[in-house]
């Protein structure tokens, strides 16, 4: 049975002032949705509220997730469900490697699925390595990284390779991949690109929000969605992003009346 | 997750009903009274069969004790209770070298912290101190091989009475400070280490303590001598049960680093959270000799404890790696104390603290560079991590600089656990427990990284067992 994840009129505020204002949109396991939208559109804070994060209030709507409406769940049972949310700026763990957390987090999220483990609730030791370093040479990333301290000290093309490896051994139905910074470096986009493109299959639903069109030349979404003021204003395929990068978002704001935002990325 | 916990607790070999306390039956082959005087004293040194100097040595470190004023610094002693302690307890008549030979009830006990299994396979010697005597002391033979002696104290005292005499009380005087002056005039236990020169010690010494007699204070007295060119680490592990009254444990650790020695002191304890840990460690380190400390201090009601390395030639080093974990109802008042005392010294502090519920951590340091101790280097560094707003955490850096030649260095940073780092864990499907744990763990790791391989994974356990019930 396919799993969606199914948003109905969501409203999110950060700290009071209202940033999601009335969201719908429906990504089903197997698809590729494109979430585009410029600074100060919402982004972020969509992906952050779908997640779980606790200063990301919801303020009414619906997030229905393997048929759970999962808005009460904490991020970890988000995550058990199987809904993944690759970071922008992912959070350094000092002290942690990779291969220690991940171990960690693979056990927690396969804990749900009856999968066998050793006394401590860990997946066996032998067993982890092995697929840690299947998926890592799939995704072409170095041994070494294993043993690195999460995110210290990564460059912004590393911290990106971390996430997508996450995100190939938590093996989520959903995953939501927050690359909405312009600033991204075109070595970073190519990394996420070319990797994503990799995992991309039936069993994985993906919904990549960005404002830069070149990330969606590696991972061509069916579905494009133009997100303006807290809502999504227009959907279609392909042909909208070339619109946008032919002409911007202002032939759309325009259209819809909507005057262009002046505060930052939240 | 109740699952995991419980086996986490049984592969430390700490029952579930740890936190309560647990306490073996043993019987005492004798007891002092409660409270220190000239006639206890003169009955352990009776019953001990002590040498007339040590008795002398003692008596006089008590008359020095009862002149000292109660201290008033670091913690909140106004709840120790000098004569409510006992100060000599023995429990058993001879030290043991024989597994065979240690009593069950011991055994038992040992069993329950999970001592011998990890031991008895690959350690050195293992000297655990049961109340106030060792019971049991495995000498490897290798270490009689290469003329390394590794005895608990007491014995030493009657086998190497020239060695003994000759270093005893000569790092930390009797008269040194309040707590010294009592472990002077009470000790028993500990250990004797000696190492000839040239002769590097391949694997870990190790001993392990812990208190087991209510009331009673714990007084161990520990005496390395690390000879020209030779090298040693020593280890020790603290665990003990909890009581409901207030317990002690004063320990005195000597170390003296030849010319070009080099001694590693580890120490993990885990005391209860009624004991008082009032320690005085200190090593005097001479030409190219280096002296590191790797100190981890969690449970006890307050802990004060400040490993010090006196730098006396040129070349020497002086390394103090420290952690605390304060929890509730603890005060960890940790730290280190160097004091370049010769040219082109070298010393780096680097102290960790983490505080949660209501506990409370300090970090006491102390650098001394004295006139004319030219082109000496000092690194300190004091990471503090608060975990919740009930926490305390304060740094009290003293640094005393009688030369201008001098590159002194001193960092400090106090961290909150981020709610950012918090959410990426959890995203990731870990529960809030298991990611305060995780930022914990990566927190202490420059320390965990140090310890022999067991103690490292005891240490994980025990940060563990410490979060446990820590979020709502």
């Amino acid at each position: 049975m396919s799993i969606d994840l199914a948003i109905k009129d969501l409203h999110i505020s950060v700290q009071g002032k209202p940033i999601i204002k009335g969201l719908n949109l429906t990504v089903k396991q197997g698809e590729i949705h494109a979430l585009m939208g410029p600074n100060g559109s919402g982004k972020s804070t969509l992906a952050k509220g779908l997640m779980g994060h606790p200063l990301y209030d919801i303020d009414s709507g619906k997030v229905v997730f393997s048929g759970v409406d999962i808005l009460e769940l904490e991020a970890n049972e988000r995550a058990r469900l199987g809904l993944f949310l690759a970071f922008q700026y992912p959070t350094a763990i000092p002290g942690v490697s990779l291969a220690n957390f991940l171990r960690l987090a693979v056990s927690a999220v396969r804990a749900k699925n009856g999968n066998e483990s050793d006394k401590d609730g860990l997946i066996p030791m032998r067993e982890f390595r092995r697929e840690l370093r299947e998926k890592m040479q799939q995704l072409g990333v170095d041994d070494s990284f294993a043993r690195r301290y999460l995110n210290d000290g990564f460059s912004g093309g590393e911290m990106k390779r971390a996430e997508i490896l996450q995100l190939a051994m938590l093996e989520p139905k959903i995953a939501i991949l927050d690359e909405t910074d312009s600033g991204l470096d075109i070595d970073a986009v190519r990394i996420v690109g070319e990797s994503v493109s990799q995992l991309i299959g039936p069993d994985l639903g993906v919904l990549i929000i960005t404002h830069y069109p070149r990330l969606l030349d590696y991972i061509r979404p069916q579905f494009v969605h133009v997100l303006l003021d807290g809502r999504i204003v227009e959907s279609g395929g392909w042909e909208l992003t070339q619109l946008l990068e032919a002409e911007g978002y202002d032939p759309i704001r325009e259209k819809h009346g909507i005057k262009e935002e002046q505060n930052g990325e939240i | 997750m109740a699952k995991s916990e419980t086996n986490t607790m049984e592969e430390i070999g700490i029952s579930n009903d740890y936190q309560y306390g647990f306490h073996d039956d043993v019987k005492p082959t004798f007891k002092s009274r409660k409270g220190l005087d000239e006639e206890v004293i003169n009955q352990m040194c009776d019953i001990k069969g002590e040498p007339d100097w040590m008795r002398e040595y003692r008596l006089n470190a008590y008359k020095i004790f009862k002149q000292k004023p109660m201290t008033k610094w670091g913690g909140d002693l106004s709840q120790l209770d000098f004569d409510d302690i006992y100060y000599y307890v023995k429990a058993s008549d001879r030290s043991e070298r024989s597994w065979d030979d240690v009593p069950d009830d011991i055994k038992k006990t040992f069993d329950r912290l999970g001592i011998p299994e990890a031991e008895r396979k690959f350690l050195a010697g293992v000297g655990a101190q049961y109340d106030s005597e060792v019971v049991y002391h495995n000498i490897v033979e290798e270490l009689d091989k290469i003329g390394v002696v590794f005895l608990d104290t007491d014995t030493a005292v009657k086998e190497y009475p020239d060695l003994v005499k000759k270093y005893f009380g000569t790092i930390i005087p009797s008269a040194d400070n309040q707590f010294a002056a009592l472990n002077s005039a009470a000790w028993s236990g500990g250990s004797f280490v000696y190492v000839p020169p040239g002769v590097k010690v391949e694997y870990p010494l190790q001993a392990y303590f812990r208190i087991n007699s209510e009331n009673m204070g714990q007084f161990e007295r520990t005496l390395i001598i690390a000879d020209e060119g030779s090298q040693v680490h020593y280890v020790e592990g603290c665990t003990a049960p909890t009581y409901s009254s207030e317990s002690l444990h004063s320990a005195v650790v000597e170390i003296v680093c030849m010319k070009g020695s080099r001694v590693r002191y580890t120490t993990i304890q885990n005391w209860a959270n009624n004991v008082y840990n009032l320690v005085t460690k200190r090593a005097f380190a001479y030409e190219d000799a280096q002296m590191e400390w790797v100190d981890g201090n969690l449970g006890s009601k307050l802990t004060m404890k400040y490993p010090s390395v006196y730098m006396m030639e040129p070349g020497a080093r002086g390394d103090i790696l420290s952690i605390a974990f304060a929890s509730k109802g603890q005060h960890q008042d940790a730290g280190a104390k160097v004091y370049h005392c010769a040219p082109h010294t070298t010393s780096q502090i680097t102290s960790k603290s983490i505080s949660k519920d209501g506990g409370r951590s300090s970090y006491r340091g102390w650098v001394d560079v004295a006139k004319g101790a030219k082109g000496c280097k000092s690194h300190v560094v004091c990471d503090a991590l608060i975990l919740d707003k009930d926490s305390r955490s304060d740094t009290y850096p003293v640094i005393e600089i009688g030369e201008n030649d001098t590159n002194i260095e001193h960092e400090a940073r106090v961290s909150k656990i981020g709610e950012e780092q918090l959410f990426y864990l959890m995203s990731r499907g870990l529960s809030e427990e298991e990611a305060s744990t995780m930022i914990v763990n990566g927190f202490i790791e420059p320390l965990v990284k140090e310890l022999p391989m067991e103690y490292a994974v005891e240490m994980n356990r025990l940060i563990q067992l410490q979060m446990e019930g820590s979020v709502g």
